[in-house]
């Protein structure tokens, strides 16, 4: 057997936070050596994973299966596909960049050890396998970020800790009982035994058509509140605003991910029928959450705020790919869920620059910082036009093949959702006109340029938009199979047809248009 | 002529485990009156190790039935299987830990004597007898000497007004509850002839279901589930818990909300899936009921709460309506050859959530200082930079209460849920997790309370918590037992499945 390099990247960085945990606190050197060492070793070892990730095999690979808990059937199932890869090598590379780049400013072994063990849980959760031990991951990474924005929050933190941790858990209870009736049922219903794991079920278990409709939204309803879907999205400011740095790059780079992920990991793959029946509810919801993520960013006074609201629209793009149902569109949200994490995470990066320069995040007392500090404004607005979706940057490659891909099976939703695309565009360049356009007032004068150490940091950042943005290729081809595979699964469960991108007519259309200019 | 008066047969060995505990309880209440003090902590040690000698046997007995099938003892009025067997362990192990945190705190109380650790002996009895009775009358008996137990124990600090308080009220109502529980005793015996599990049993195939003229039977089974209900604090029955555990002294607190729960509801279980099985279509909604109820009142009114011993009283309340999930998940299969997992689930959960709540309360014990007053969650202000290490163990056994994965609590309602689940109860088991999740609220806000929350001036003026040796292991026993069985739960989930079955091969 080879060796299981993907339960290496739960427990490697779970065995850093328990020996943080057992360090004295007097070794602040060792303490963030080891965080340091632990996280960079975990990325090397994701993207070791990345690099010989088998392109154009759509299942699982690098399986490891072992019984966990017998009696009821659960074991411990890791592996990874085309969507689940570059979220585990997102979170492999995001954990390093937050140690290394992000200064908690007080009790660093505590804040280390929380980050570490969150590290854990969300590799944990993209690679679990076994709907028991999905959930024991999903649920353990609420713990560290509830002290992690609890602990090292701003002022309003306890309020947006509890509450965060109370939305997330509401969606939980509704999983727990929709995961234990899955695998009860399934087992009458074609599975034949009591098991816990993702891949038997979906591909044996044979629902009745209301049970599988009950089933999905008991468990969709923890990812919509994860994700977050409008209404549910209401803790997602506050926790973004009042988390600390860090916290806030890795809620929006990966935690966020797992809601849409788990749409299609265990939504779309366990209940094709039940996610197709309910399709106009999930793009009504993404489609409101675009607009109204847009409109709401736009009237933010506060940068982080705006940012956070920024990321509701942008997560609406990924819920309505991931619900039109074709792999054009499907490999789009796997795609955006990557850019996002990598350009809303680098805002936050800035923006906790800005608040540490400044100690406000407050929009109208920002002015004119491109003056004193060129370098830090260019890096900002090349993270802001990939956030706004530019051709040529990340954000561009995801939201087009998004919209191609809804455009074909949901075309009025994605006229609204186009419109999106405008708004991001007005209130992330909005935001930057004034907070660093204009003569820097007294206070903004002596704003302190870029730092070699912060610029080390933002670097990886950028290289990886400009580089998905302009060379996505390699990217896609690990992504699409499994998505191709996944279509495939609906349409045999559902006898659904994913419809093709209609190439001829666009020949034709630009045959015709030359004919045209040739005749006069 | 004469004839000899002959009592039944009596199996000494099969009774060891209660035999240890009573020989030990006398050993603490004559030896212990008649000589002078004994060094530190001995008292202690010597209850301690008699739990420990109940366990060990307790074990020997289990796998002893295993191989020989369960038995009835002492002219059927006990049985002798793997449910009792696993009650006995469990409660065995509350009294060691409760000893553990019982020596600290009587020291620091100046309390220091043997009363206390007799009385943890003789309530220990009573549960194991509750577990183990065959006959409603042994049951109440064993009732009775947990009841009785607990009541002096309410009162055991002799300082303080409100352990004074705190026993009456829990005297007066425990009567109450103990005089329902004998009406409902003798109206089904009047209704079915007998007081013996299996004779009721019997009793309803021979005759009741013929004419089906039970309706003595079912007020019986009414009072006796108010008097059950009583004692494991379920709605609309848990008045008294919140007071009686707020100023019963700490350590009683522990052991009340551990042993006390678990020979409640082994009774409880017992009784209705054993000895009235066939009306289990009449008491499974009433169980339904009270546990929502007791689910949903539970964790809302713990929120509001500011005192921690106080909080955690409702949220006892409120697992033990996650408890009674699984006895109504139970309640679908009483009686049958093939039990659900509901009885198993049930037993798990208790045995889990009283290792659980000795270890909070042991953390609560502690931070109470001495006088054993400043339980208020301002108490517990600051305790994250004071004693890391005792909020870390605390932190790691509320987010176990609140079912946190990973952690025995996790498993515990786990088993419950699937449990439910498999008997279709879906709207039972969705209400139980959103209790969690209220519940789960209150947890949050003492560990805000230690870790996050500023000093305020005048914290370092007081006493500073300390954390004596025994005291510390208990802690540290529970928070390793926690998270054991939380990452391997496993062989646990099998023993309880396993002690279970070995139970319901004795119904008839």
């Amino acid at each position: 057997m080879s060796f299981p390099i993907l339960t290496a990247l739960v427990l490697v960085p779970a065995a850093g936070s328990l020996t943080i945990a057992v360090l004295s606190e007097r070794r602040a050197e060792w303490i963030k050596l080891v965080a340091v060492l632990v996280s960079v070793f975990t990325g090397a070892m994701s993207v070791w994973v990345l690099s010989s990730f088998e392109t154009a095999d759509a299942g699982f690979q690098f399986v490891s299966k072992h019984d966990w808990i017998k009696p009821w059937g659960i074991s411990w199932h890791l592996g990874i596909d085309g969507i689940s890869l570059f979220l585990v090598v997102l979170t492999g590379i995001l954990f390093p960049l937050v140690i290394v780049g992000v200064d908690p400013h007080h009790d660093h072994k505590r804040y280390l050890a929380w980050l570490l063990l969150l590290e854990a849980g969300m590799m944990g959760s993209f690679l679990s396998l076994d709907l028991f031990v999905f959930f024991v991951f999903f649920e353990i990474v609420l713990v560290p970020m509830y002290f992690l924005i609890g602990g090292w929050g701003y002022e309003g933190r306890v309020y947006a800790a509890t509450k965060f941790f109370l939305y997330t858990m509401v969606g939980s209870a509704f999983m727990l009982v929709g995961i234990v009736t899955t695998a009860v049922l399934a087992r009458s219903n074609g599975v034949g035994h009591l098991t816990f794991d993702l891949v038997e079920i979906a591909e044996n278990a044979d629902f009745a058509t209301s049970t599988g409709r009950w089933l999905f939204f008991a468990i969709a309803v923890a990812f919509a509140v994860k994700v977050p879907m409008f209404p549910v999205h209401t803790w997602l400011p506050d926790a973004h605003t009042q988390a600390p740095t860090g916290g806030s790059i890795i809620l929006a780079g990966v935690m966020l991910k797992l809601g849409t992920y788990g749409l299609l990991r265990f939504g779309l793959y366990l209940f094709p029928e039940a996610a197709r029946w309910s399709r106009p509810l999930w793009l009504t919801l993404a489609v409101i959450g675009i607009i109204y993520g847009a409109v709401a960013a736009t009237m933010q006074k506060d940068l982080k705020r705006l940012v956070a609201y920024s990321s509701v629209a942008h997560l609406g793009f990924i819920v309505l790919g991931t619900f039109a149902f074709t792999s054009q569109a499907i490999s789009g949200a796997t795609m955006q869920m990557i850019n996002h994490g990598l350009s809303t995470g680098a805002l936050f990066l800035l923006v906790g620059m800005i608040y540490e320069r400044r100690h406000t995040r407050q929009i109208a007392e920002l002015k004119g910082i491109q003056k004193v500090a060129p370098i830090f404004a260019a890096g900002f607005m090349v993270v802001m036009l990939s956030s706004i979706g530019v051709p040529g940057l990340n954000g561009f490659i995801g939201e087009y093949l998004i919209l191609i891909g809804s455009f074909l099976t949901a075309r009025w939703w994605t006229v609204v959702a186009a419109t999106g695309v405008i708004l991001a565009a007005l209130y992330l360049l909005w935001a930057y006109q004034r907070v660093f356009h204009g003569e820097p007032d007294e206070a903004n004068r002596s704003f302190p340029e870029l730092r070699a150490r912060e610029a080390a940091i933002l670097l990886p950042f950028i290289g990886l938009i400009v580089f998905t943005g302009v060379y996505p290729k390699p990217m896609l081809d690990r992504i699409e199979p499994a998505v191709d595979a996944l279509i495939t699964h609906v349409s045999e469960q559902t006898g659904y047809v994913a419809p093709d991108l209609p190439e001829p007519i666009v020949h034709e259309a630009a045959a015709e248009t030359e004919g045209e200019e040739a005749q006069p | 002529m004469i004839a000899a008066l002959e009592g039944p047969p009596i199996g000494w060995f099969d009774l060891s485990p209660l035999l240890v505990l009573l020989g030990a309880a006398l050993v603490m209440l004559v030896v212990g009156a008649l000589l002078p003090r004994w060094p530190r902590g001995l008292y202690a040690a010597f209850t301690a190790t008699a739990a420990g000698a109940t366990m060990v046997l307790a074990m020997v007995l289990w796998d002893d039935v295993s191989d020989q099938g369960a038995r009835y003892l002492v002219g059927d009025a006990v049985t002798l299987d793997g449910f009792s067997m696993f009650a006995t362990i469990a409660i065995a192990a509350t009294v060691l830990l409760a000893c553990l945190v019982t020596d600290d705190y009587l020291r620091r109380e100046q309390l220091d004597g043997p009363e206390v650790y007799a009385l943890y002996l003789t309530a220990g009895i009573g549960g194991i007898v509750m577990a183990m009775a065959n006959d409603l009358v042994v049951l109440f008996l064993g009732l009775e000497v947990l009841s009785l137990s607990f009541y002096v124990l309410a009162a055991s600090h002799r300082r303080r007004s409100a352990g004074q308080e705190s026993a009456i009220k829990y005297f007066v109502l425990g009567g109450f509850a103990s005089a329902f529980f004998l009406y409902g005793a003798a109206l089904v015996y009047g209704g079915t002839g007998s007081v013996r599990y299996d004779e009721i049993v019997a009793a309803v195939n021979t005759t009741l279901l013929v004419e089906r003229k039970d309706a003595l039977v079912l007020a019986g089974v009414a009072l006796l589930i108010v008097g059950l209900a009583f004692k494991v604090s379920a709605v609309p029955f848990h008045f008294w818990a919140p007071d009686v555990y707020q100023g019963a002294p700490t350590p009683v607190t522990a052991f009340m909300a551990s042993a006390g729960k678990i020979g409640a509801f082994a009774a409880m279980l017992r009784v209705l899936t054993e000895a009235l099985p066939q009306w289990r279509d009449d008491w499974r909604p009433v169980v339904w009921t009270i546990a929502v109820a007791t689910l949903a009142v539970g964790s809302i009114l713990a929120v509001v709460q500011t005192n921690v011993k106080r909080m955690l009283a409702y949220s006892s309340i409120s697992h033990a309506g996650f408890i009674l999930v699984g006895v109504e998940a139970a309640g679908h299969t009483a009686g049958e050859a093939d039990p659900s997992g509901g009885v198993a689930a049930s037993m798990l959960y208790l045995l889990l959530y009283a290792v659980l709540v000795m270890g909070t309360f042991a953390v609560v014990s502690l931070v109470g200082r001495t006088g054993d007053d400043q339980t208020d969650l301002d108490g517990f202000r600051g305790l994250g930079r004071t004693r890391p290490a005792l909020a870390l163990g605390m932190t790691v056994l509320l987010l176990a209460q609140a079912g946190v994965p990973l952690t025995s609590g996790f498993v515990a309602k786990f088993g419950v849920i699937s449990a439910a689940v498999d008997q279709r109860s879906y709207a039972i088991a969705i209400v139980a997790m959103l209790a969690s999740v209220i519940a789960a609220f209150l947890y949050l806000r003492i560990m805000v309370s230690m870790w996050i929350v500023d000093a305020e001036a005048g914290d370092d003026a007081r006493e500073a918590v300390r954390t004596p040796l025994s005291t510390s292991l208990a802690v540290v026993l529970s928070v390793g037992f926690t998270l054991v069985v939380g990452f391997a739960p496993g062989w646990i989930v099998s023993a309880a499945e396993h002690a279970t079955t070995i139970a319901t091969a004795v119904a008839p």
